[in-house]
């Protein structure tokens, strides 16, 4: 789930039992003003979602030590995502899977085609403060991983929110470089962007939010539709 | 089951918040202790587990419970790391367990498809029928985050595949373990503690 506006913790937790009735296979809590603003997570409510969910799910968004990451992660979360703050400190990632684990550690990476490359984003949860890194998404791909990342999603800013399909040439480039599980983000709209991500790019998960926030798709027809095409995804 | 008092034995892992709240969930109150006699006491106990087995291990050493836990006769169910400290021994950490269990733990081969740790969720195999796999189906998908498992073996039940098969779900006598997260497996993972705490 990937929050654009404000909402009430309330609506988080309807939201989250909704997708976990409807079968979705893990969770993501993003807290994009969290990095921006120099704030950490709220974290009075990951131990609410603990309670209630019985899948796993990851938090995200201003964790920016070992000692954020270990509060999440002792309310009940599986995983947390760190990305900006990793920017700005790639040490972090390295402390964070020597402590908790690479299983526990996802990194998030904004990225765009910039002329016949591709280039990381930060701060994007604040249009006002995005910015370019100058960093090349393929070369921080691969200093993730050395780093002890155990999973990356990767966010294809230009597609996000436009639901007209995943950006399926980066992804497959970035695949190519990539050992852990990748998870595809940015610009689900219709099943068949699903179908093609899986099959084309070859990524391990698919995310998406507006197009189930808004009830476009539904994850048990998606799910239907993915199993009926052969790609194997938990009934 | 509404009779169950269940003890989780404090290991230390991080995932003993979700279990708790995975029994909470269904309605039954859980002591979380190391205190032998409350071990003792309860008709069901559970060991968690996450982390290095060595590391889990040297805690349950530290805290006195190597005897205890052997010496219990009430269902237990160990989980995750929790199911490998069962075991005669661990590949990790090259660390001698508590041998309830025949066999050794090893660590999943990685390849270029298949990362380790293996993260997700895959699919129970098994051809048995025994009250903890009741309401469960061979094919339901229960989900994993693990580097090491057990062989197959005369322990075990039920089966998952990431390359290799490996024993998913293990008992001998009184003593259970699954490899997955319960706790995390949505609808299977709470039939299969809800049919733990009515063994007895």
């Amino acid at each position: 789930m990937r929050f654009r506006d404000h909402v009430v913790v309330g609506d988080i937790l309807e939201l989250a039992a909704r997708y976990r009735d409807e079968g979705a296979d893990e969770l993501v809590f993003y807290d994009i003003t969290a990095s921006p603003d120099g704030r950490s997570v709220d974290r009075t409510w990951v131990r609410r979602v603990a309670r209630l969910l019985d899948i796993p799910f990851c938090v995200a968004g201003g964790i920016r030590s070992v000692a954020d990451a270990e509060a999440v992660l002792g309310e009940g979360a599986e995983k947390i995502s760190v990305n900006s703050p990793a920017l700005a400190d790639p040490e972090l990632i390295s402390r964070l899977s020597e402590r908790f684990g690479a299983q526990c550690v996802v990194v998030g990476i904004d990225s765009q085609t910039v002329g016949d490359d591709y280039q990381v984003y930060q701060y994007t949860g604040d249009p006002q403060r995005t910015r370019s890194t100058a960093r090349r998404t393929l070369d921080w791909v691969r200093e993730v991983q050395e780093r002890g990342a155990g999973e990356i999603v990767l966010n294809c800013m230009a597609s996000d929110g436009v639901r007209r399909g995943y950006d399926i040439a980066q992804l497959t480039a970035v695949r190519e470089v990539c050992r852990v599980p990748l998870i595809a983000s940015g610009g689900a709209g219709a099943v068949e962007h699903f179908t093609e991500v899986f099959q084309a790019a070859r990524v391990d998960g698919a995310l998406a939010a507006s197009v189930f926030h808004s009830g476009a798709l539904s994850i048990p027809a998606l799910k239907r539709e993915l199993r009926a095409q052969g790609i194997e995804i938990r009934t | 089951m509404s009779a169950a008092r269940l003890a989780i034995i404090d290991s230390g892992g991080a995932n003993i918040a979700s279990l708790r709240y995975a029994i909470e969930r269904l309605g039954i109150e859980s002591d979380l202790t190391t205190d032998p006699a409350r071990l003792a006491a309860a008709t069901h106990v559970i060991l968690p587990g996450v982390g290095a087995a060595a590391d889990c291990m040297a805690r349950l050493r530290s805290a006195g419970l190597v005897d205890t836990i052997r010496a219990l006769e009430q269902p237990v169910l160990g989980v995750c790391v929790g199911m490998q400290l069962l075991f005669e021994s661990s590949e990790e950490g090259d660390v001698t367990c508590l041998g309830l269990l025949p066999g050794k733990v090893r660590r999943l081969a990685s390849d270029a498809q298949r990362p380790v740790p293996h993260m997700g969720w895959n699919q129970l195999e098994f051809d048995v029928r025994v009250p903890l796999l009741a309401g469960i189906e061979p094919g339901d998908y229960v989900y994993y985050v693990h580097s090491y498992a057990a062989p197959p073996g005369a322990a075990t039940l039920a089966t998952s595949s990431y390359g290799e098969r490996f024993s998913a779900i293990v008992q001998h006598g009184n003593v259970y373990g699954v490899q997955f997260h319960p706790e995390r497996s949505a609808r299977v993972g709470a039939q299969l503690l809800r049919n733990f705490l009515e063994l007895s």
